[in-house]
């Protein structure tokens, strides 16, 4: 029943927008493809041609090409990123080699922290040191957010997307924005 | 003496630093009053002439402001900006006045100079230390009903606020190469030399300023400018740098391990209107690779009778009352000491026009610069001699000398007295870092001595006594400290000239106090502790410091005995007759001052409390009126009534149409893991009960997964969508200690295994369509499967398309009726769950949530680990023997399920319980026996597990627990409750569709 | 809050970010259902929980997600090492005294107990 079958939009958990608060803005990130892969050190070259970009080895390094991104999140596993709509899931099914991908695209909501402070921001809930030299641009990381787990990427100096599960978007969105607060005074 | 008044009667014109226009007005106790900005609560009560500003903790006796920081005592204050921001035990000291500022005294009834709690200071014979551990033994019950109640009423310090505070709070996490702890001389040195060398600073002060003692050390030159100038000047030089951080009004409280240490900076109890979004206090958490502690040193207060008189203050207290703020603590302000410190501040208030009759020196040939300089400003200088007493009772108003060795009394009249036994080091952080002090004999001090972590103290908290030597010591900390981060740098030394060493004075109690005297002289002020007290513990069989400061209260109070322990601990010492460092020191525990709950939940509060989970059809729940369930974190629909409906009524009718047409369920909590890999079949054959090797493409099974012990850990449906993926489902609560036991075998115990799992739990929305209808709602709306029977029957799964997006669909149950749950990706979970109701609701899809979703499990005798199990309970126990792989060699719990208590007679099973009277519900949790009519305590057997009114058997229905339950079915038990004993048959689990012919639909 | 370095990150992380799993170097028997009552108590319930230094599990949960082991000192929280789960028991003389130790005869070799993921 095609008509019937039409219906299904998607609804995004967060209808909040954008809040800027101060000198740092809290954004949601558009709708992405994302993919958890997994796999041990042999499998990485086949699945890097595949993707078109070299994955990360080093720890908290991340790797991109375009609008697709790979972040190292353990020894032998990545979080993969691309736009809404991308062959991401596709170009992996044809990997001959040992790995596990799973599309995790609506499992995650990024949020995009931005402006000057935005570090400050962040760590209003995270432990870690995100100075430029321990947390430099293109450093990703899973870790901690006030009470929430989440995968922080920096994109920029002053930027940072937090990747977060679901139903923790609401509580990260507005965790972030009261660190926004904070910091804008 | 030249007098302003409009802001005191007691500031001198000329003099300090503040800005005689820049007037403040502020409220005590109800009395208008006039201050200048910069000015503490305490030195503008001062200025105007107050110092009775409180009643003491026991004996309610008038207590006036001792120092001029955070380690003072007495002057505690309530401080109300409204009902809601109110904050009790404010140190007058610390808290800085704004227009409006609103304050009250503490612990008195019905007014602060008039008290009648001050009758327990007449009393006070009777109530010596130790007196109610002694006294309200008898009789035990009038502890908690009669004594407890009235003297907590009447004891106390300051009243709870009773509404919640609408004040904010802030966190932050910070790392830096360096932290330095006090912005003195000594921190501003260090800290300026770390920074030299590019390395990352924060330096935090708990003043509003930086400076320490140079505030008030008005003799002192660095850098060839007034100390003071000095200060403020490296301060703006500090903040100007980019690598440097500088926090003041900020307290550094704990000192944690690995270099982590807590800071709490108070934003806004300064200003008049803070705004809307300013926090009034922010949490720094600090992980610094070096710490350089510049803490300082605190005045001691002598011990002699009613020294607790207002007008009895730190002499340091005292000079910087005035030359910072302007104030002089009285007109006629007598000085007692045992060391030099104390003339400079006699010295000052000579020069600012005060009149200094006398200086009484314990010491009997002290021989010091600042002795002659006092004596050539023509003040008298008694030397050898002790203060007695101090007379007046709301304000001192005379001191009794008499020589240390007896003789003839004098009395000398004053409106003030300042005092100085010498500076204790501030070695609070450092011994919080695990650090362990020395004893310095020479000195009679402790001083850091073994450290435990990385850091360095410097100046008066060392024992550094001269200024020179404190700023070479900072100087070189501060640049060597900063080159073990790798940052190396010039650094400049600094020449300071004047400055006074604070070193010796006395421990313990002065002349007139001793042990042949039963005089009231306060070692600890906050706790009304007396060195007569210290002395009775000891008598009374305390010989540790530990047992006299727990029996006596000595430093327990929320100054944590900053100016009290030292000279407790020498009291006691003597006392014991042995020597001090034998006695020992209590250990400083964190924090260092008082810390509001507020500043260590920060941002946790309100919707930040704790994260609410919501699911992706959360708000058509709510617009249908659902009431809610937490379950963990989640918010759960629970049920939906309709107009008129009570939660029975509305549970009854969800769980009739599930049976009768089909109902619609939203499952998106179930935890879901994605196991993928070649040997993910051999990977769930290790961690399930089951077998899984032979479990086809597209199959389902229901799997059990153990602790090693033997016990029910989770249970789920598991589906394989392919020979090396599975879709595994947990319950709800359990999705993140399945994943983490699932890791950790993995991880450690089977790392040969090709296989991985990844969370999918919020990957999907789960939409469960259950009930005899369920197919005909669905099939319309699903594209490429085939829903019959034969093509996809119960314990099955298909991937195919529905409303259009993916869909794993998995047909089985968890009603005992045909159905379905239906996973999307959870963006479009709100979508496919409005169109699958769309097209049910004609055909009777009545939504339901949770509650009807536990009866009809029930009604099915399906178990819900956590609820019918507790952790003790063994598949065989569950009667789930069926779902252990009989010919499996290994499983986790494989091992456990063979121990002898595990195989044993006499263990509890899960039974059906029905009530002889099919109307009434048990309550879960409720208790079996076998005999209602055995005496108390009767022998339990089993309890309530389940229990609920199922309209669906038109009668009540129970699970329980009951020991050798599957031997009794059919025997009689009994539910003893408060208002009677039901007596109920032990029956099978399933009450309804015992053939479980509805699944096949 | 500790700084604990994971050996899978290769750097220091905040506490935070990891849970204790407990006593390292446990085996779990490849043939555990025919484990002896003791061997099987013991394997379950017994643990050494020393005042001093210990060996232990964590789990760098909100990082890399790995399980590995350490050695810490209980009385002053310090960790000596830190090594991936799989990786031989170190010896405690060189981790206490690394100096004198590979300056002397090869330390003698205690026998290891195996260690959880070297099965």
């Amino acid at each position: 029943m095609a008509d019937l079958a039409q219906a299904a939009q998607r609804a995004h958990p967060l209808q909040t927008g954008h809040a800027g608060v101060g000198s740092v803005s809290v954004a949601l990130a558009d709708n992405a493809t994302r993919v958890s892969l997994r796999a041990r050190p042999d499998a990485v070259a086949a699945l890097s041609k595949a993707l078109g970009l070299s994955l990360p080895l080093k720890p908290k390094t991340t790797t991109s090409q375009g609008n697709r991104a790979a972040l190292w999140i353990g020894p032998d596993e990545w979080l993969l990123l691309d736009v809404d709509g991308s062959s991401l899931v596709a170009d992996l099914a044809k990997v001959k080699v040992l790995h596990s991908a799973v599309d995790v695209s609506h499992r995650n909501v990024g949020i995009v922290v931005s402006g000057k402070g935005a570090d400050a921001v962040v760590n209003g809930g995270c432990p870690q040191d995100l100075s430029l030299g321990a947390f430099p641009v293109g450093a990703a990381s899973r870790t901690v957010l006030g009470k929430i787990e989440i995968v922080l990427w920096r994109t920029a100096e002053d930027t940072f997307r937090v990747e977060c599960w679901r139903s923790f978007s609401g509580y990260a969105y507005s965790f972030l924005q009261e660190s926004a607060r904070d910091v804008a005074v | 003496m030249s007098i302003q008044s409009h802001s005191g009667s007691n500031r001198i014109a000329g003099v300090g630093r503040l800005v005689p226009a820049k007037t403040v007005r502020f409220t005590f106790d109800g009395q208008s009053l006039t201050g200048l900005e910069g000015d503490t609560l305490a030195s503008a009560l001062l200025a105007n002439g107050i110092h009775l500003v409180g009643r003491s903790f026991k004996y309610h006796r008038p207590r006036g402001i001792l120092s001029a920081g955070s380690e003072e005592p007495n002057a505690l204050v309530d401080v109300e900006r409204d009902k809601s921001r109110k904050q009790p035990n404010v140190r007058a000291t610390v808290q800085e006045i704004y227009d409006g500022l609103q304050v009250k005294s503490q612990n008195r009834w019905p007014s602060l100079t008039f008290d009648i709690g001050a009758i327990n200071d007449v009393f006070s014979p009777m109530l010596p230390a130790g007196f109610y551990y002694k006294t309200f033994m008898w009789p035990k019950f009038a502890w908690k009903t009669i004594y407890e109640p009235k003297i907590r009423a009447a004891a106390g310090l300051g009243v709870v606020p009773g509404e919640a505070d609408t004040d904010r709070y802030s966190n932050r996490f910070a790392h830096c190469d360096v932290l330095v702890v006090g912005g003195g001389a000594a921190g501003l040195a260090a800290a300026l030399s770390a920074a030299q060398t590019g390395a990352k600073v924060i330096i935090c002060d708990e003043q509003a300023e930086a400076g320490g003692a140079l505030r008030y050390e008005t003799d002192v030159t660095i850098d060839g400018k007034p100390g003071y100038d000095w200060a403020t000047e490296t301060l703006a030089s500090l903040r100007a740098l980019e690598n440097v951080t500088v926090l003041t009004r900020t307290t550094a409280f704990g000192y944690y391990a690995q270099n982590f240490v807590g800071l709490v900076e108070r934003i806004s109890d300064h200003l008049s209107n803070p705004g809307s979004d300013m926090p009034r206090e922010r949490l720094w958490q600090v992980r610094a690779r070096k710490v350089i502690l510049a803490t300082g040193a605190i005045e001691r207060h002598m011990v002699f009778a009613n020294n607790d008189r207002p007008g009895i203050l730190l002499a340091s207290a005292a000079r910087a009352y005035l030359n910072q703020y302007g104030v002089a603590v009285g007109r006629k302000v007598g000085v007692y000491t045992a060391n030099d410190s104390a003339y400079a501040a006699a010295i000052d208030l000579k020069r600012a026009g005060v009149d200094v009759p006398v200086i009484v020196d314990t010491r009997d040939n002290p021989s010091s610069p600042v002795i002659e300089e006092a004596r050539s400003l023509g003040i008298d200088v008694v030397t050898g001699h002790a203060v007695f007493s101090a007379g007046g009772k709301r304000r001192v108003s005379s001191i009794s000398i008499r020589p240390n060795k007896g003789g003839n009394e004098r009395k000398v009249v004053v409106d003030a007295l300042i005092m100085s036994a010498g500076w204790t080091p501030s070695v609070h952080l450092f011994s919080q870092s695990r650090g362990k002090v020395a004893w310095d004999a020479a000195n009679e001090r402790f001083l850091p001595g073994t450290y435990a972590q990385d850091c360095v103290s410097v100046g008066a908290c060392n024992g550094s006594d001269g200024l020179q030597q404190a700023l070479d010591e900072a100087v070189a900390a501060g640049g060597k400290l900063a080159g073990e981060t790798g940052f190396k740098g010039k650094t400049a030394a600094l020449k300071a000239t004047g400055g006074t060493d604070w070193v010796l004075g006395m421990i313990g109690s002065a002349p007139g106090a001793g042990a042949d005297t039963t005089v009231k002289a306060f070692v600890d002020f906050q706790n009304d502790v007396t060195a007569k007290d210290v002395r009775l513990a000891v008598r009374e069989g305390m010989h540790s410091i530990e047992h006299v400061k727990r029996f006596t209260t000595n430093g327990m109070a929320t100054d944590q005995g900053k100016t009290s322990n030292l000279h407790g601990l020498a009291i006691a010492a003597e006392a014991l007759n042995r020597p001090i460092p034998a006695v020992g020191l209590t250990t400083f525990r964190a924090p260092f001052t008082p810390v509001t709950f507020g500043a260590i939940v920060n941002h946790a509060r309100h919707d930040l409390f704790d994260p609410t989970r919501r699911t992706p059809m959360h708000a058509w729940h709510a617009a249908q009126g659902a009431a809610f369930e937490d379950v963990g974190q989640w918010k759960r629909a629970w049920y939906y009534p309709q107009a008129g409906e009570d939660m029975h009524a509305a549970v009854n009718r969800e769980c009739v149409a599930v049976r009768n047409q089909a109902g619609i369920f939203d499952a998106s909590t179930l935890g879901k893991i994605e196991v993928v890999g070649p040997d993910a079949a051999k990977f769930l054959e290790l961690l399930y009960t089951n077998p899984w090797e032979k479990l086809g493409v597209g199959r389902l099974r229901y799997g059990i997964m153990l602790r090693e012990d033997g016990f029910i850990y989770d249970d789920g449906v598991v589906g394989r969508l392919a020979e090396d993926r599975f879709h595994v489902t947990t319950t709800t609560g359990g999705a993140p200690r399945v994943m983490n036991h699932m890791e950790d075998y993995l991880q450690t115990e089977f790392p040969h295994l090709n296989v991985w799992l990844t969370s999918t739990t919020e990957q999907w929305a789960v939409i469960a369509v259950q009930g005899p209808k369920a197919r005909e709602i669905i099939a319309p709306l699903v594209e490429g499967i085939d829903l019959s029977n034969e093509a996809m029957p119960h314990m099955s799964v298909r991937e195919g398309r529905i409303c259009g997006v993916p869909t794993r669909l998995f047909r089985m149950s968890f009603t005992g009726e045909a159905g379905y749950e239906i996973n999307v990706p959870a963006d479009y979970g709100r979508a496919v769950w409005e169109a699958v109701y769309e097209r049910g609701k004609p055909l009777g899809l009545t939504p339901y949530g949770t509650e009807a979703m536990h009866v009809l499990r029930a009604e099915k005798g399906y178990i819900i680990v956590g609820q019918d199990t507790d952790g003790t309970v063994t598949p065989q126990d569950a009667g789930l023997t069926w779902a252990i792989g009989k010919n499996k060699t290994d499983y986790v719990g494989i091992r456990g399920l063979l121990r002898r208590d595990l195989v044993a007679d006499g263990r509890k099973q899960l039974v059906g319980l029905k009530t002889k009277d099919a109307h009434v519900v048990l309550e879960e949790g409720a208790q079996i026996v076998a005999n209602p009519n055995q005496p108390v305590p009767m022998t339990m057997i089993g309890h309530v597990t389940s229990s609920y009114w199922s309209q669906n058997c038109g009668r009540s229905i129970a699970m329980a627990l009951v020991i050798d339950g599957t031997k009794r079915l059919g025997e009689t038990l009994y539910v003893p409750m408060p208002d009677g004993v039901i007596e109920v048959e032990v029956t099978g689990t399933v009450f309804f569709d015992k053939k479980g012919e509805r699944l096949n639909g | 809050m500790l700084l604990i370095k994971c050996p899978y990150c290769e750097e220091e992380r905040p506490e935070l970010e990891f849970r204790n799993a407990g006593e390292a170097h446990l085996v779990r028997s490849p043939a555990i259902s025919e484990q002896s009552d003791e061997d099987f108590a013991a394997f379950l319930y017994f643990r050494q929980n020393p005042k001093g230094l210990q060996f232990e599990r964590w789990r760098h949960i909100h990082g890399c997600g790995r399980f590995f082991n350490a050695v810490r000192d209980s009385v002053s929280d310090k960790f000596l090492t830190v090594y991936k789960a799989g990786e031989p028991r170190p010896d405690v003389e060189t981790l206490l005294n690394p100096e004198t130790v590979s300056d002397a005869e090869p330390a003698k070799k205690r026998a290891p107990r195996a260690k959880k993921g070297e099965l």
